[in-house]
């Protein structure tokens, strides 16, 4: 049962950029349709952590599963785990050669062998869901932050992913618009989506979170509910770190 | 003179005492400059050389019966070339501006250039095409796009056919190529394949694979350590002594083999350059959607990393086609080779002011129109 339930499971996970030790064995179980948000200071690891998931970070001990399939070295292996989770940047990282909706349609396109017809179908319905639909045609260099950041979000939902990463979502934008985005990614975990995401938005983490995890130093420090996690700390490393952001 | 220029040339040129004596200096020099070459153009140079020997200059020593032939290609080169034009920078209207500064030149061509009735006939016929060729890429761009590429293809193995002959056509033999013909066909067939192979090299340059890495390392370097009128000589007097006896491969093809060699190995630095523009955000995405490394490349980097280079690559097709004129020093004819040979008759021993004036100017035509050609892309291409 546990081996259905749990979509992603990193056990003891070490990664070395040189002697430099960025994540000293980390284990994580995340479970499907959990949403997991994950804080800590910067260079606390998070980021190189959630990485690990879809292999744009290696790591030199331990093991990760995604949805069963362990990942190996394997190309094959990787491109296959790939297709299951979709990540969203913190620079967006839209394709500024296409238009939003090629950036959004080139996935199912060219890895699910999807007709155009269909692809574009589908990317001009998650254009609708995330709210910006007459912007299709434009280019990525002409919408504001937060639609590009929309688009991105279409764009890696797009391939069906079975698991969304957050790498700081919101960190480039502008004040003003980070609500939007917000908004699709709350919309998102109400619709069962599993989600791990890495952000410093307390609201966000509060409300949508089942479970905020600390991290420093390449280790968890604690994970407990948003309820537990902000009201009540249990180690002191956490309280001096929620006593900085909030 | 309105206000507005006098003001204009108050403040740009006679600002201060030393800026107004900078003006009227230049102002001199720039004179008796234009007023030498003018007196020189009109008095002393003698453009016969050039009037008899222009079909010389064209084509050379191509069978005069079978000028048609050249014309054909002439047609079909134009047509492609203002499609292309048309269906790039369609959306700009023709304005009559544009068409009559364009009957003008086709007219002053006509009239002045000492050609014959039916060389007229075909100019004019040239003329019409280019017009309704950029008429047609305006109209019809949805169209045409998706079919651009392939025939200008098409368009390769019919001109080679047209000119070298074969399969029905009385055949023409590569030494009788000569001229600008000549010079265009090499440059074009150089540019056409010097590009994807420097693409290739420029990819395997920045491979992770250490073997592909380092044959494109060690190539590149070679090449780009030897000059190229060396590699032309190597290409023209060397390859023969390795190859056995009953291998003869073409002269022309062989300069075509030593410019594509030369060629790739800069166009391969270029492509890098571009390669290394493209942020490895991009590339992460990319992969993050499960695209394969093949994938990435093809659909992500090289479509950037090219359009951030199109000046670099235009400035080395620029530099490739009048790089063609060292193929005089290894006996091919071509345009600065037929000029050599032109001088060379004893009617008009010493000309070399005109003929060289004469060929420098067809150069940069066809130089200028492709920076001209390349800015029009960079703009279409900043969207």
């Amino acid at each position: 049962m546990s081996k259905i339930q749990s979509i992603i499971v990193a056990e003891d996970v070490h990664k070395w950029y040189g002697k430099f030790h960025v994540l000293q064995g980390v284990s994580l179980t995340v479970n499907r349709g959990e949403v997991v948000v994950l804080m800590g200071p910067s260079g606390s690891g998070k980021s190189t952590f959630i990485r690990t998931f879809n292999a744009l970070e290696e790591y030199q001990k331990g093991k990760i599963e995604i949805d069963g399939i362990t990942l190996s070295h394997d190309l094959r292996n990787i491109e296959t785990i790939r297709k299951e989770v979709g990540m969203v940047f913190q620079q967006f990282n839209l394709f500024p050669h296409l238009t939003v909706l090629q950036n959004i349609s080139l996935a199912p396109i060219w890895v699910r062998r999807s007709p155009k017809a269909k692809a574009e179908e589908l990317a001009m319905q998650l254009l609708e869901r995330v709210g910006i639909l007459e912007q299709a045609q434009k280019y990525p260099g002409q919408l504001s932050g937060g639609q590009q950041q929309r688009v991105a979000i279409a764009r890696a939902l797009a391939m069906q992913p079975k698991i969304m990463l957050f790498d700081e979502p919101t960190s480039a934008l502008d004040p003003e618009m980070v609500r939007e985005v917000l908004d699709v990614m709350r919309n998102l975990a109400r619709d069962g989506m599993t989600m791990v995401v890495v952000t410093h938005e307390v609201g966000f983490a509060r409300e949508v979170a089942d479970r905020v995890i600390l991290m420093d130093s390449g280790s968890l420090v604690e994970s407990a509910t948003p309820d537990t996690f902000f009201s009540h700390p249990k180690e002191e490393r956490t309280r001096k770190f929620l006593s900085q952001i909030l | 003179m309105t206000n507005d220029k006098l003001t204009w040339l108050r403040k740009n040129l006679f600002s201060t005492w030393y800026n107004s004596l900078l003006t009227v200096v230049c102002l001199v020099l720039l004179f008796w400059a234009v007023q030498g070459i003018l007196t020189w153009a009109i008095t002393q140079a003698q453009w016969a050389v050039i009037q008899v020997n222009l079909p010389l200059f064209l084509v050379g020593r191509f069978p005069q019966t079978l000028y048609w032939r050249t014309w054909i290609v002439v047609a079909i080169a134009s047509t492609l070339g203002a499609i292309t034009g048309g269906v790039f920078f369609g959306k700009q209207q023709l304005t009559k501006r544009g068409i009559a500064l364009f009957a003008f030149i086709i007219s002053v061509f006509l009239i002045v250039l000492p050609l014959d009735f039916t060389s007229r006939l075909w100019l004019l016929l040239i003329a019409s095409l280019l017009f309704a060729g950029f008429w047609l890429g305006g109209k019809f761009t949805k169209v045409l796009t998706p079919w651009l590429s392939l025939l200008w293809l098409l368009s390769f193995p019919i001109v080679l056919w047209l000119i070298g002959g074969g399969f029905g056509l009385q055949p023409v033999s590569t030494n009788l190529w000569n001229g600008l013909l000549l010079t265009l066909l090499m440059a074009a067939v150089s540019i056409v394949l010097s590009f994807p192979i420097g693409v290739l090299l420029g990819l395997g340059r920045t491979s992770n694979l250490p073997v592909v890495r380092w044959f494109s390392i060690l190539y590149i370097e070679i090449v780009r350590g030897v000059p190229l009128i060396g590699i032309l000589f190597l290409a023209q007097v060397m390859l023969p002594l390795f190859l056995s006896a009953d291998v003869r491969v073409d002269r022309v093809l062989r300069a075509i083999a030593g410019l594509v060699l030369f060629s790739a190995a800069y166009m391969a630095e270029n492509v890098r350059g571009g390669l290394q523009s493209v942020s490895r955000g991009q590339i992460e995405a990319a992969k993050a959607l499960g695209l394969n490394t093949a994938l990435v490349v093809l659909l992500i980097v090289l479509p950037q990393a090219l359009r951030t280079v199109i000046p670099a690559i235009v400035g080395q097709f620029i530099g490739l086609f009048k790089d063609t004129s060292l193929l005089s020093l290894v006996g091919l004819v071509e345009l600065t080779g037929i000029a050599r040979s032109i001088l060379a008759q004893p009617q008009f021993l010493g000309r070399y002011a005109e003929v060289y004036l004469f060929i420098g100017f067809i150069y940069w035509v066809f130089c200028y129109s492709m920076s001209l050609a390349s800015r029009r892309l960079e703009r279409q291409l900043s969207n």
